[in-house]
């Protein structure tokens, strides 16, 4: 580990919705201002991952995990307020939703949430959350509209740019592009290799050159277990750690 | 936003300010945020009231009727009709509430023989066949006639309802149509239709009153149908009636069933119409156009009559417990069908 | 040349046909179910109304019953209705929309969820002479008690609170609870679950996302309840027969007397229980007074229902998502 303690550490996390097991004994490091991917077929607990990262798995009827996420060294079972976690840790799931709030308000909802209530202080957050995902030259100059009536990529944009307005360290993205037109994506991939140099990203994608292009390590999840965690150029080489990894990343199997 | 376009060159969108809004910022002092959790703890409070108002109300009306359940006896109670609240020489006092029982089964059981037809026809015509605006317009009515008040509908079977039931319902004793009417129990020998506050006007007002009910939970039931289910039977070639008939009902069966018990339990439990419209006579009805007296009319007629705490007044509490637990059966086993769907839905 | 009729392979067939007309048969007499309701409905409303029209004007509206209601108008009842709708709403609207929130925001699906739930549909189904055997035995016998303990002069009676407007205000409220909690229960519904996470994974706290995402957007829907729930409350009887309304109380004539003329420990007077003594329990009542009585209540009811359907229609046109 380059940068010292990890940023993100899974030590042996199941989960459970019930009493059906989702993650079995999932244990990987991230290291502080990477990029990883998380790649795997649907259902394999990927999503499940991140909202232990952030709790919200807290919200869901009968769900709960074992072992211990770290964030920093601390587990996140131990915040006393889950919310102080949650604004630490960007979120974008795949759903696109604008909240039924302005454009501008969909983006000020946290930051005024945290008691900032200058007006050229949220302006600027505004702008600069809205630029970073791409979505400022469009919006620019009907701040005042409902987010709602965006078309579904611009509000999945819109989604993106609440995530980072509390700067947050961790940023979690979801299959963030399902709803986004290639040229787009590429241009908030870029966006996202600039942001890692302030932040952690875990890249959850289902495009696994995404992941490839983007990612410093990728992790390979499968039916809740982690079948490889190896550096980029490994994972999507000739000779991963797995063989099961070659053949998902090369389409043989699914 | 004018300024933020001007001064947009200046801000770059890849510096991030970390100290700028992250957790450990500054943080201004709101007042809605500040009373968290002292909101949380009322709103948990609030949520519990449901529960507290039903236990409350079994306690104070219990706490009003305990001095008199040892001492009443409930054999006569429930097997006689000997409703005597007020002892005169040569008549003692007896509590018989089996005329009352009777009443408010028989007003109920011929409310439901109309409400329950007609609701239930009017639920499926309302979700499967009616259209736009005459949609529109029947569920308006429908909620119309939920919204009348119970008086009001005491009002028409008392002053409009009434006087018809009594003059087609009327023959003179002896005349082929009165001797019909006897044979079938329509009216009773001697006198027809004596007046036209009885069983069959309260029963007919009950069914109004209920109908809403039946309807709209119904019409609930239908919709929670899948629309997969009536598309599967459509492209099998059933036509919209075999549709509703062979796949609606068995899939609603249940939903459709509670409704029906939630229409009963408004009407075993409706108070002034049955006190205006029923006639309000302590007897067991021996014919259609009898009249007769429920149990909520007994409550309602005869509490302000009653001197505080005598066996009178305890009687008509232990009245009140009868009704409650009745009314209250049917709701819960009600909501049981109901939830039991939503359960075997989900799985 | 072989000239076999050409018979149409799709016809209906002789059973196929029967069928059809059955079903359209049916058809119409689910029709004729809803014709039932309709126009009953319909002719009675116009016949009350057509036999109040004599009666009614604004000075019906305005003066106070004369003589035990044979003359003069309806404005003492008007008022104490009004008074009952506000006090039982000061009371339910608070709790009900809370407890709504309760249910839809912060419980969990469990045993405790599930009592609640029943707990509402009992409440429901209680029979409205119930709530008035309710609120006789807990407010009027145990609550006025230990009010005036606190409030009157043990030497003077003048000084004590009898069952008013506060003892029926209470039974009432507690009768429109599982009204109020269903309706609003079902506007927090309407909005979507999604907006919630959204906000969560923001590090928006639950009251928060309450506060600021989900009231706002069931505000509309809430207020049609909180409409319906006057609407009923407006005419019940049987709650408030016991509870402290009255069928005569003096009511000024004029001034600041005549708008606010009881005080939350007087009996009162009520639209409903005029219509009911009037109808029923007085000899030589005119007729007019008495259609002229029920019409005034249901045009009340049918005015207040009219503004739950208006809001309601404008907002489904206003839909923000």
């Amino acid at each position: 580990m380059i940068h010292g303690k990890p940023h993100i550490e899974f030590r042996d996390v199941c989960a459970f919705y019930g009493s059906k097991q989702v993650l079995r004994n999932v244990t990987f490091t991230v290291p502080r201002h990477s990029v990883i991917g998380v790649i795997g077929p649907a259902n394999s607990g990927k999503t499940t991952m991140l909202k232990t990262i952030n709790r919200t798995l807290d919200f869901i009827g009968g769900a709960r995990f074992t072992g211990q996420v770290l964030i920093d060294g601390e587990n996140v079972a131990d915040f006393r307020d889950p919310n102080e976690l949650r604004r630490r840790i960007g979120m974008v799931f795949p759903l696109p939703v604008g909240l039924p709030l302005t454009i501008y308000e969909n983006v000020a909802y946290a930051p005024r949430r945290r008691g900032v209530t200058a007006k050229n202080e949220l302006d600027e957050i505004v702008e600069r959350c809205l630029r970073q995902s791409v979505l400022w030259d469009e919006v620019k100059d009907r701040l005042q509209m409902l987010g709602t009536r965006l078309s579904g990529g611009q509000q999945q944009r819109l989604t993106l740019a609440r995530a980072l307005s509390l700067s947050p360290e961790i940023l979690c993205l979801d299959e963030f592009s399902i709803a986004i037109d290639p040229v787009t994506t590429m241009r908030i991939e870029d966006v996202l290799k600039e942001l890692r140099k302030s932040m952690t990203i875990v890249l959850v994608t289902n495009l696994v050159q995404q992941a490839r292009r983007l990612a410093d390590n990728t992790l390979f999840l499968w039916r809740g277990e982690v079948i490889e965690l190896s550096p980029t150029e490994i994972a999507f080489s000739d000779k991963p750690k797995d063989k099961r990894t070659y053949d998902y990343v090369n389409g043989i199997f699914g | 936003m004018h300024s933020m376009a001007g001064c947009a060159a200046r801000i770059d969108p890849f510096h991030v300010m970390p100290e700028q809004v992250t957790n450990k910022s500054r943080r201004k002092f709101n007042f809605l945020d500040s009373i968290e959790k002292p909101t949380e703890w009322f709103i948990r409070l609030c949520g519990w009231s449901s529960i507290i108002g039903i236990a409350a109300i079994f306690l104070f009306i219990f706490k009003e009727a305990a001095p008199m359940l040892p001492r009443l006896d409930w054999l006569t109670f429930f097997t006689s009709p000997r409703w005597i609240p007020n002892p005169a020489p040569g008549n003692p006092a007896s509590f018989g509430a089996l005329a009352l029982l009777a009443g408010t089964f028989t007003t109920t059981f011929i409310a439901l023989i109309i409400a329950v037809p007609v609701g239930l026809g009017a639920a499926v015509y309302i979700s499967e066949f009616a259209k736009g605006k005459v949609k529109e317009t029947l569920k308006v009515v429908i909620e119309l006639l939920a919204a009348i008040p119970s008086i009001v509908w005491g009002f028409i079977g008392l002053m409009v309802l009434g006087p018809l039931i009594k003059t087609v319902f009327t023959a003179a004793p002896g005349s082929w149509w009165g001797h019909v009417m006897v044979i079938l129990h329509l009216a009773s020998a001697e006198t027809g239709a004596a007046q036209g506050t009885n069983l069959l006007t309260g029963g007919v007002i009950l069914a109004l009153m209920s109908v809403p009910v039946i309807v709209s939970l119904s019409e609930d039931a239908l919709r929670a149908v899948p629309d997969s289910f009536r598309e599967a039977a459509l492209a099998l070639g059933a036509n919209p009636w075999e549709t509703v008939r062979r796949v609606l009902f068995p899939a609603a069966r249940n939903g459709l069933l509670a409704a029906c018990m939630l229409g009963m339990g408004r009407a075993v439990g409706e108070t002034m119409a049955v006190l205006l419209a029923t006639g309000h006579n302590n007897r067991i009805p021996a014919a259609l156009t009898d009249p007769v007296r429920t149990m909520t009319a007994t409550i309602a007629a005869e509490m302000g009559e009653t001197v505080f705490g005598d066996p009178h007044y305890r009687v008509l509490f232990i009245l009140g417990i009868v009704l409650f637990v009745i009314t209250c059966s049917i709701n819960v086993a009600s909501d049981l069908i109901i939830k039991g769907v939503k359960k075997a839905n989900k799985a | 040349m072989n000239t076999a009729p050409v018979s149409n392979p799709f016809a209906p067939t002789q059973f196929e046909r029967r069928k059809f007309r059955r079903a359209n048969l049916n058809k119409w007499i689910m029709f004729g179910f809803c014709a039932v309701l309709v126009i009953p409905l319909i002719a009675i409303l116009v016949d009350i109304f057509v036999k109040a029209a004599p009666v009614l004007s604004l000075d019906y509206l305005w003066l106070n019953p004369a003589n035990k209601g044979k003359e003069g108008g309806l404005w003492a009842p008007l008022v104490g209705t009004f008074y009952l709708v506000i006090g039982s709403l000061i009371f339910v609207a608070p709790v009900g929309i809370l407890a709504a929130i309760y249910l839809n925001e912060y419980a969990k699906e469990g045993i405790l969820n599930r009592v609640i739930g029943i707990a509402v549909t009992s409440l429901a189904g209680v029979p409205s002479i119930v709530h008035g055997l309710f609120g006789l035995g807990a407010f009027v016998l145990v609550m006025l008690p230990a009010v005036n303990s606190v409030i009157a002069n043990p030497n003077d009676r003048a000084t004590k609170w009898q069952a008013g407007l506060l003892t029926a205000s209470l039974t009432v409220a507690v009768m429109n609870l599982p009204v109020i909690i269903a309706s609003a229960r079902e506007a927090l519904g309407g909005v979507p679950q999604s907006f919630r996470e959204a906000c969560w994974n923001l590090g928006a706290t639950r009251w928060q996302t309450i506060r600021t995402i989900v009231l706002p957007n069931s505000l509309s829907g809430i207020l049609t309840g909180v409409i319906l729930t006057i609407s009923r409350a407006a005419g019940e009887t049987a709650p408030i027969l016991f509870t402290g309304v009255t069928f005569f109380k003096f009511v000024a004539d004029t001034g600041w007397e005549k708008v606010f003329p009881y005080n939350p420990g007087e009996p009162f007077m009520a639209m409903s229980m005029h219509l009911n003594i009037i109808s029923n329990q007085i000899s030589q009542m005119p007729e007019g007074m008495k259609y002229g009585s029920a019409a005034v209540l249901i045009g009340l009811i049918l005015f207040v229902n009219s503004f739950a359907i208006i809001l309601r229609v404008w907002l489904r046109g206003r839909k923000r998502w």
